[in-house]
């Protein structure tokens, strides 16, 4: 393999590995939690170079994971007592890690090659030249590392499926069947940590959190169900990492940066097209619900009021206009629409429901409570939420 | 008593301004559950001053704030768009747009490293921050908006507490509430954006954070605590700038961090209300009131 | 002006919807000026909804709204509010008089700061629900229902005519949700009308005069003796309300 074939892979793969422990980080809302620990495993990279005066040794890996779960059990101590909030304690906590590691390098470390920028871009350009000879194949450490994490990863996710998705839906159930969800999650961080480690080397600290939770993110406006979720986070996040390659390649820029920039493109894509949840089919299916809930609400309207005192008054035209504070023309449109589906017929000045609209009336009014269930239901699935009208 | 040359004076008189309008301005941004905004905001501003300085060619302060202001209210915006239009969840969009900005940064930084007739150096200090880069005209603009944050917060006193304990009600007032709101992020955003050469874009978050956090473990008032908070931002800038004029090669930003953590442990074991030291006393002594709140009404 | 027999609110063909679906569904409702009035329904029936169109902060698919005989930003003023007591962060640095004293901000528009006015009118607001020995006090340590005396005593400095609640007693104790009751029958007497969501079926013919019930439609509204019967409940609650416990024993049948 050429260097550059190599770089694509270990690219590909990196983003393969970070992507799968992403997907259940989002469902619980933690996605942040990938950001904070991706700052600070660098204090326990930092330390463990000083004690062992080596970059390539598994304690680093050891120490790095150490940090990140110390700086779950701050945050965790630091709002226990409610002075101080969530947000609040992980915006206070990793930074101070990560400043405390950063002041380490750039004082004592800065003539060796773990310098504040590799910290920031990674440095995924010179992986190919630290190789390894295994099994008589002879791959780049990196590819080797990343490989290993995504098979790692993808163990973990296949081995506790139904586990992780219980627990990530209901932790409370998960718990009350006896699943152990904190046991469950305390082995998901510590993999979370290592995968950030990993990462790290490849794309830097900041942009650990573009591998694991862009993928995501973007996957949930793509599908509903749990498999094909994962399956979504996974090709976006081969596309991204292909796509922001030949970024930086045509660009002559920083891979890492790239890869980034591409997982945010692919998500505008989402964001506009995606078939059930985008913005242009969100406003074709608002245009449609809102034709019919106009003549809906039109021939309710028209119902509630048959056989009244008041139907003459009710029933005209004008008093539609006024009285449901639709514009002459709005209600001159909601009209024609019901006099086109022969819902309604005029009787002089006034509007009647003929057989058929009195049967959608009161089929409308039977759904109603159906209806409600089921905006409350879709609420929760369908992310357009309509303008205000 | 130490003989400051001018350089140092600026770069505390710097320091303790950003601290002083960090600060008081993070109050706000921590009541109202925004720490991870100011995060946010300050790595998206990087490819707005990645562009500006490609634009423009200068690293005048100005310039490449404009820049930064722009790009990192462009996150926000995008941010809070998707958030409205979407139901997706707070963490992954501020996580997506973070990165994503921040990416494309980066991008920027590298490309125009790598182009031969660059008059690059110098951007990189945006990153982590590099007090001893302040000119006498970056305290001008520096001055001036902590001019600025203290005459709006001064005036619209009363319509920002409401709308940060209450936001309902302020809108059942008749009040508009999304202009206020937006005015206080055109503030954080500026603050933010003036701290950036300082503390640096990764940092920067906790300039608006620990101060706020520190200064409600001494205080129930909102307006103490605001005049609290400003004090100790000034107090952590002056001495993470101090620590890093004194030793060489500690990036300000880093340092201003250091200190501000310092300074929020000592808040959270001394702090007046129901510091580590009082805990113990003062719970008792609520229990006794609780009891007989409910015996008496 | 509103005399005896005028509306406080007036509610006609009210329709709202969230992405077009019905959350309120020709609503028809008229409060009068000087009633107490329960606004009753299962979860999800649109009771907030319906607040919140009173209050403006909902745009409605149809219908109009008319309070105190004017359009809603004619009669703002007019209008105090108590929200539900979780919405907001009682953690937030400040006392329970700063919180009374926001009722009067309302009045002091723009730029303006409190002063010695707002203060006494703030004061007096404490006095009347029996809060002022807690007036200095931070308000993450009240109990609940002080919490909800300080609002209700936020909503006496707003000072309005129609004093709109939302689910006032919701974990309340029994002493403060008696003393909010005797308060707001008090205020009624003074002849301001009150509408106040609520939960609790079995003490809706003792605290109110009126109520209405909702499910999406309005069931039934009117005198609590004429329209809070069991047909009609089970009409709001479809199955639910068979349960004989949370029915009044009194209610009094259909005519």
């Amino acid at each position: 393999m050429s260097p550059a074939t190599e770089l694509q892979w270990i690219a590909a793969v990196a983003a393969l590995a970070c992507a799968l422990p992403g997907g259940f980080l989002l469902l619980r809302r933690q996605a942040l939690l990938s950001d904070a620990l991706s700052h600070s495993v660098l204090l326990g990279i930092v330390v463990a170079f000083f004690l062992l005066g080596s970059l390539d040794s598994p304690w680093l890996v050891a120490g790095a994971s150490l940090s990140g779960l110390l700086m779950v059990l701050l945050v965790d101590l630091l709002q226990r007592d409610g002075r101080i909030k969530e947000d609040a304690a992980l915006g206070l906590v990793f930074p101070l890690l990560f400043s405390v590691a950063v002041i380490l390098i750039s004082r004592w470390a800065g003539h060796i090659h773990l310098d504040t920028d590799a910290v920031l871009l990674g440095e995924l350009a010179f992986a190919p030249f630290r190789r390894l000879e295994w099994l008589g194949l002879d791959l780049p450490v990196a590819l080797w590392q990343m490989g290993g994490l995504l098979l790692l990863n993808l163990g973990f996710l296949l081995l506790f499926w139904k586990e992780l998705s219980l627990s990530a839906f209901d932790s409370l159930l998960a718990g009350s069947l006896g699943f152990r969800p904190a046991l469950l999650h305390t082995l998901e961080l510590g993999l979370l940590s290592l995968t950030c480690v990993a990462a790290f080397d490849a794309v830097g600290s900041v942009l650990v959190v573009a591998l694991i939770v862009t993928p995501a993110v973007t996957a949930r406006l793509l599908s509903d169900r749990l498999p094909a979720y994962f399956v979504w986070a996974a090709l976006v996040a081969v596309l991204s990492s292909q796509i922001g390659w030949r970024l930086a390649v045509g660009l002559d820029a920083s891979i890492a940066g790239s890869m980034a920039v591409a997982g945010g493109l692919l998500f505008t894509a989402a964001l506009l097209f995606s078939p059930r949840r985008g913005w242009v089919a969100g406003l074709r299916r608002e245009r449609a619900q809102r034709r019919q809930f106009a003549r809906r609400l039109l021939v309710i309207h028209l119902h509630n009021h048959e056989g009244t005192p008041q139907e003459a008054e009710e029933c005209r035209l004008a008093h539609l206009s006024e009285h449901l504070n639709w514009s002459a023309e709005t209600a001159r449109e909601r009209v024609d629409l019901c006099l086109e589906s022969g819902w309604v017929s005029w009787a002089g000045e006034r509007l009647s429901l003929t057989a058929e609209g009195r049967a959608a009336a009161r089929q409308a009014l039977e759904e109603l409570p159906l209806q409600l269930a089921g905006a409350r239901e879709e609420g929760l699935l369908c992310p357009w939420p309509a303008p205000r009208t | 008593m130490i003989q400051l040359d001018h350089m140092a004076r600026v770069v505390l008189a710097g320091c303790a301004l950003i601290g002083l309008t960090g600060g008081a301005l993070g109050t706000f941004v921590v009541l109202r559950r925004q720490s991870l905004v100011g995060d946010v905001v300050s790595h998206a501003a990087l490819p707005g001053i990645v562009l500006a300085f490609w634009l423009t060619g200068s690293r005048s302060t100005p310039a490449l704030a404009a820049g930064a202001a722009l790009a990192g209210l462009a996150g926000m915006l995008a941010a809070s768009w998707i958030l409205r239009r979407t139901l997706l969840r707070e963490d992954g969009v501020l996580g997506l747009v973070l990165s994503s900005f921040f990416g494309l940064g980066l991008m920027g930084l590298t490309w125009i490293q790598r182009q031969p007739d660059a008059a690059q150096a110098g951007l990189d200090r945006y990153l982590f921050g590099n007090a001893a880069t302040l000119l006498s005209q970056d305290l001008a603009w520096m001055a001036g908006a902590a001019l600025l944050v203290a005459g709006t917060l001064a005036l619209l006193w009363k319509e920002f507490s409401l709308l940060a304990f209450d936001a309902d009600f302020a809108a059942q007032l008749g009040w508009p509430v999304r202009g206020l709101d937006l005015i206080l992020t055109l503030l954080t955003v500026v603050v933010i954006v003036l701290g950036l050469q300082t503390v640096g874009v990764v940092l920067m978050s906790t300039l608006l954070i620990a101060p706020a956090v520190a200064a409600r473990q001494w205080t129930d008032r909102l307006g103490r605590m605001t005049l609290l908070a400003g004090g100790l931002g000034a107090l952590v800038g002056v001495l993470g700038g101090a620590g890093s004029l004194a030793f060489a090669r500690l990036p300000t930003g880093p340092a201003i961090v250091l200190a501000a953590s310092g300074l929020v442990l000592l808040s959270l074991g001394l702090g007046t209300r129901g510091g580590w030291m009082w805990s113990g006393l003062r719970r008792r002594r609520q229990r006794r009131e609780g009891r007989e709140a409910v015996l008496h009404g | 002006m509103n005399g005896p027999g005028s509306l406080a609110v007036e509610i006609r063909d009210l329709t709202v919807a969230y992405r077009e679906r019905p959350v309120l569904w020709d609503v028809d409702l008229d409060v009068p000026v000087g009633v107490m009035m329960a606004l009753v329904g299962p979860n999800g029936a649109g009771k907030t909804t319906l607040l919140r169109s009173i209050l403006g902060q909902v745009a409605p698919a149809s219908g109009s709204i008319r309070v105190l005989g004017g359009t809603l930003e004619e009669a703002r003023q007019r209008i105090a509010y108590v929200p539900q007591r979780g919405r907001v962060d009682w953690d937030f640095p400040v006392s329970v008089e700063d919180v009374v004293r926001m009722g009067t901000f309302g009045r002091l528009g723009w730029l303006r700061r409190p002063g010695a006015a707002e203060r006494r009118t703030a004061r007096e607001a404490l006095e009347r629900v029996g809060m002022s020995d807690f007036a200095r006090r931070q308000i993450s340590q009240l109990s609940g229902g002080q919490q909800q005396r300080t609002f209700l005593a936020r909503a006496l400095a707003q000072g309005g005519e129609l004093l709109i609640l939302d689910e006032p007693f919701q974990g309340v104790d029994a002493r403060t949700e008696r003393a909010i009751v005797d308060l707001l029958q008090e205020l009624r007497g003074q002849g301001r009308t009150i509408l106040v969501v609520h939960h609790d079926l079995q003490t809706v013919p003792d605290y109110f005069d009126q109520v209405a019930l909702l499910n999406v439609q309005l069931v039934a509204a009117g005198p609590v003796a004429l329209v809070f019967h069991e047909a009609n409940l089970r009409l709001t609650y479809g199955g639910r309300a068979r349960d004989p416990e949370r029915l009044p024993q009194s209610a009094p049948v259909a005519p």
